[in-house]
């Protein structure tokens, strides 16, 4: 499997991309990944699940601030 | 001038205007008995040298360009614009990454990467693999063998670049494009590796001191064992291959484990903090046993196509 580094660039974007597209309402609050369904421990262990809820919701807050991509993450909101 | 007593190394040709102290700790020269004396400040020649042919206008000078003024300013013109150059990149890179911190991990002598090399083929018999710390800072590689360094990855990926080239000479498949095929694929390979352990270690809020390049340095000691078993496949053909293969997997996955353990998994070593729970420990087992194991993968998909 021959890797280029365009490829690990290509890989990135729709990542991110995917990211972007799980819209908050309409989708992850329905499958119980929302934001406001993560304030369980107060501890310091909080979880896998929540962490990932926090990691999905920074990167879509990153995009909403800085990047071109932030006009078409808007259209979705 | 105040210039430092020990010298810097002698491929070190950065002169500054007021040396910190703390760099004096990390490039102090071990391996060598005379200090490069002559190698610090790689700029200062040129004030020197400015500084008497203007006593002697025209005289006998040693150099004849530098009796002239006009080449003496347009010299040192030069020099202040190269110097205002090096800031300036020197502010560039350190918005993105702390020099200071990446000078910790080439801070390496001979000593150290022969005794690391050994290690890293033969690692049973290494009893103490705690790093070493010295006021909160981590000590550096030339004091400590435990501590990863840069030095040995970069090398060893370079090495095993031209090795997959030769290797490929050899069986008359070469063009330059495949060996900068190759260079991608092994540094996609390594980015790739980083950014998951990078995520793992996010999400299961391990609260460990390992930074971005001691993950880099992890992941590129692995490349000594690819050299190595490379090595064997060209010279003894596909049972060398194999036996190298094995004999390096194995002594990479013990370095690797007993490395990492000390760093993941502080609460199995000392008592617990009593809040962590029954699945905390053994996920950050899975990820200590899960990069282990990654590295003979990787290992042989990255060198079975050179050594066919």
């Amino acid at each position: 499997m021959a890797f280029t580094l365009y490829s690990l660039i290509q890989a990135a974007i729709l990542c991110v991309n995917a990211v972007a597209v799980l819209h908050e309402e309409r989708f992850l609050s329905k499958i119980g990944w929302g934001v406001d369904q993560s304030v369980g421990g107060f501890g310091d262990e909080p979880g896998i699940k929540v962490q990932l809820m926090n990691l999905v919701r920074s990167v879509r807050t990153v995009m909403r601030g800085g990047c071109p991509l932030h006009v078409y993450t808007n259209w979705l909101v | 001038m105040d210039l430092p007593h020990h010298g810097y190394r002698a491929t070190k040709q950065r002169a500054r205007a007021a040396p910190p102290t703390a760099d004096s700790v990390l490039f102090e020269d071990t391996s060598s008995a005379t200090p490069a004396m002559n190698s610090q400040g790689y700029y200062t020649p040129g004030y020197n040298m400015a500084g008497p042919p203007n006593d002697m206008q025209g005289g006998g000078g040693v150099n004849n360009l530098f009796t002239d003024p006009m080449a003496n300013a347009a010299m040192m013109y030069g020099s202040s614009l190269a110097n205002q150059g090096k800031d300036m990149v020197n502010k560039e890179i350190s918005r993105f990454m702390s020099v200071n911190k990446l000078k910790y991990f080439f801070a390496v002598d001979t000593r150290y990467v022969l005794k690391k090399l050994m290690i890293l083929m033969f690692p049973y018999t290494h009893q103490d693999w705690e790093v070493r710390y010295h006021r909160d800072t981590p000590l550096t590689p030339r004091q400590d063998v435990n501590a990863p360094d840069l030095y040995i990855p970069t090398m060893a990926f370079i090495t095993y670049i031209l090795l997959a080239g030769m290797a490929l000479g050899i069986q008359k498949r070469f063009s330059p494009e495949v060996l900068g095929l190759c260079a991608s694929t092994a540094l996609v390979w390594i980015i790739i590796e980083v950014l998951v352990m990078l995520l793992s270690l996010y999400l299961l809020t391990v609260h460990s001191d390992l930074s971005t390049f001691d993950l880099i340095a992890y992941s590129g000691y692995k490349y000594v064992g690819m050299i190595f078993t490379v090595l064997c496949g060209l010279l003894f053909g596909s049972d060398g291959y194999y036996v190298a293969l094995a004999w390096s997997s194995c002594a990479l996955m013990f370095f690797i484990v007993r490395s990492l353990k000390m760093k993941i998994l502080p609460s199995l070593s000392s008592d617990s903090m009593g809040t962590g729970s029954s699945a905390k420990p053994q996920l950050r087992l899975y990820i200590t046993v899960a990069t282990a194991v990654f590295q003979p993968i990787i290992i042989y998909w990255l060198t079975s196509h050179l050594v066919r």
